[in-house]
């Protein structure tokens, strides 16, 4: 921008200072306040209190049953993320804008809906539920319908920061490698995945968080039953929906643990790719 | 022949890329496949690199049908326009990526990639990535890595096109020096017509997906088969149905009965050669080149009349299309 941009528009200096104040009080009320709060009411009464809430029986279960959906429905959107976006940028199947579309649902349906629609597909007397039933099943108010709903709401994002990354890649270093004799595994291994490597890394950290922090879609399917089917973001709202000092302490200390646990995924996914030879200076 | 194209057809859609092509590549030549864009040129060259299939046709490399063989066992290098390097290896894996894939013992690889290296003149930055390499040394990289599988033929896709002018200089004369070490049998596509005459010692001239002609530099320009190679080749006046180049057009101070009269618009240096715009009687307009020194003795400057003579005119039937 050219130095005297700002005087063309009467404000100068008093502008540009202007629209920072008005950006960092915007991000600074929205954002961080809440936040900080969070941290601050979480710690308030001491460090053996927030560690006496957070490591009751409800509250671990709570944490272990949340790292455990997640670590099925992160995985599994991963690889189904990867082969759709190769499918829907480099084939010609017909029903592609179809497919496309269909990716895009979970992110335009409220995930109240997605847990309705799961209930009335897998609930004990529907379609899918009975035949589960009689398999010995239980998907409804049990983890398994947990994991569907988790699944279902996070599916988009692994896809949508995978294709744009496969079509600015184009197909020359792909075809460059199969002249050079490479089969389309190795093509596959050796080429397109390292070049698509910071669009996965960054639609996984995207499916994780929407994964942790899922609440509606699996709060209509789950039943909520402490100790049970409660995932840490249900045990939050538990939690507050009781009075008292502790039960308070109880749902400002899963809330830390649920932004720890998101700070983690995104160091960890930074860690792996320098390990993974993503050396700064040619990435993305 | 290195390369043997019979009758192969291409379309896209309702779009005709190759109609009907057969071409010949003598074993240890640089051919250049020359044409606009849109042509068929770079359609040709997928076509025998395998990267498209021909709706009919076929096509033998090394006198071996390789119609039906999949890209990665026809045994071609290719070079792309934008050096399609693999931007997450260093440069000395590039190169080496065909043989690593050949399952190549590695000290054979380093010693080969070693020599390659030389080869392009790219000693020293083996490590280097191509993104810290210039456009021209990632595609000399590029050449390298097409070079190191020691491919039958060297199928090289308009690889200066994203080259700045000088760069662009400098590689068309070094692959020429090249191609005459290591007589490597190399296709050529480009759509500057200085570049083929320059680096190829054949020329297929393509046009709507079909080749109009093949032949030496010096014959396209001298014998052009029909009126899209007589433009496409070097300048030309058009004067009705006739066309004559710029330097067969004789200019005189004074009439002589066969000359017609004009008027000089603007004068263009060129260096040793001057291009003259001139505006004939009839309105029609020509541009002739001359050199300094006749410019000179007849004293042009713009607004001077002249008489002008076409020396060596061509007529064209407009079906005369093919070789």
């Amino acid at each position: 921008m050219p130095a005297d941009a700002p005087n063309a528009i009467g404000g100068g200096r008093v502008a540009r200072y202007g629209l920072r104040a008005i950006a960092l009080s915007y991000l600074g009320l929205i954002l961080v306040a809440p936040l900080v709060f969070v941290v601050y009411r979480t710690f308030d009464q001491g460090l053996d209190t927030f560690w006496n809430a957070v490591t009751s029986p409800d509250a671990l279960h709570a944490l272990w049953l949340t790292i455990l959906i997640t670590a099925i429905a992160v995985p599994l959107n991963t690889l189904f993320g990867i082969a759709a976006a190769l499918m829907l940028v480099r084939s010609r199947v017909p029903g592609r804008t179809l497919m496309s579309a269909l990716i895009d649902l979970p992110l335009a349906l409220s995930p109240v809906v997605v847990g309705l629609c799961i209930l009335l597909v897998w609930g004990q007397n529907a379609w899918f539920g009975a035949s589960a039933q009689d398999a010995g099943v239980q998907v409804v108010f049990a983890v398994p319908g947990m994991v569907l709903a988790t699944i279902f709401v996070s599916l988009p994002f692994v896809v949508r920061e995978v294709v744009p990354v496969l079509r600015e890649v184009g197909t020359d270093q792909e075809e460059a490698a199969s002249i050079l004799g490479a089969g389309s595994g190795q093509t596959f291994w050796r080429i397109t995945l390292p070049a698509i490597r910071w669009g996965i890394i960054y639609g996984v950290v995207l499916t994780t968080a929407r994964a942790l922090g899922e609440y509606g879609a699996v709060a209509v399917v789950s039943g909520r039953i402490s100790g049970d089917t409660e995932t840490l973001t249900l045990f939050v709202k538990q939690q507050t929906d009781q009075f008292g000092p502790d039960a308070e302490v109880a749902a400002y200390g899963a809330s830390v643990v649920l932004i720890l646990l998101a700070v983690a995924v995104v160091l960890l996914m930074n860690l792996l790719n320098r390990k993974g030879g993503g050396d700064g200076h040619h990435g993305h | 022949m290195a390369i043997t194209v019979t009758d192969v057809n291409k379309r896209f859609g309702d779009f005709t890329a190759l109609d009907d092509v057969s071409l010949e590549v003598p074993s240890g030549s640089l051919t250049a496949l020359l044409g606009p864009s849109g042509s068929g040129k770079s359609t040709l060259l997928r076509v025998i690199a395998g990267l498209e299939t021909p709706d009919s046709g076929r096509v033998e490399i090394s006198g071996e049908d390789a119609t039906d063989v999949p890209v990665r066992k026809r045994g071609v290098g290719f070079v792309f326009q934008h050096y399609a390097a693999f931007k997450h290896m260093s440069v000395r894996d590039n190169i080496a990526f065909g043989l690593s894939i050949r399952k190549r013992p590695k000290n054979e690889i380093r010693e080969r990639v070693d020599d390659l290296l030389a080869l392009v003149q790219l000693n020293g930055l083996a490590d280097r990535y191509p993104s810290q390499l210039s456009g021209g040394q990632r595609q000399r990289m590029a050449l390298a890595r097409a070079l190191a599988v020691e491919p039958k033929v060297l199928l090289l896709d308009e690889p200066f096109g994203a080259l700045d002018a000088r760069v662009r200089k400098e590689l068309r004369s070094w692959l020429r020096r090249l191609h005459e070490e290591v007589h490597q049998t190399t296709v050529l596509v480009t759509h500057d017509q200085e570049e083929a005459m320059e680096v190829a010692d054949r020329i297929a001239v393509m046009d709507k997906g079909a080749i109009q002609q093949i032949g030496g530099p010096r014959e396209l320009y001298e014998h052009p088969v029909n009126q899209f190679v007589m433009e496409f080749i070097g300048a030309v006046n058009r004067l009705g149905d006739t066309f004559v180049r710029p330097h067969d057009i004789e200019l005189r101070a004074e009439a002589n009965g066969i000359t017609s009269a004009a008027t000089v618009e603007r004068l263009v240096h060129l260096g040793f050669e001057v291009r003259v715009e001139l505006e004939r009687e009839d309105g029609e307009r020509l541009s002739a080149q001359v050199t300094r020194e006749v410019a000179d003795e007849l004293g042009l400057e713009p607004g001077s009349p002249i008489f002008v003579r076409p020396t060596n005119e061509r007529v064209f039937q407009e079906t005369g299309a093919g070789i």
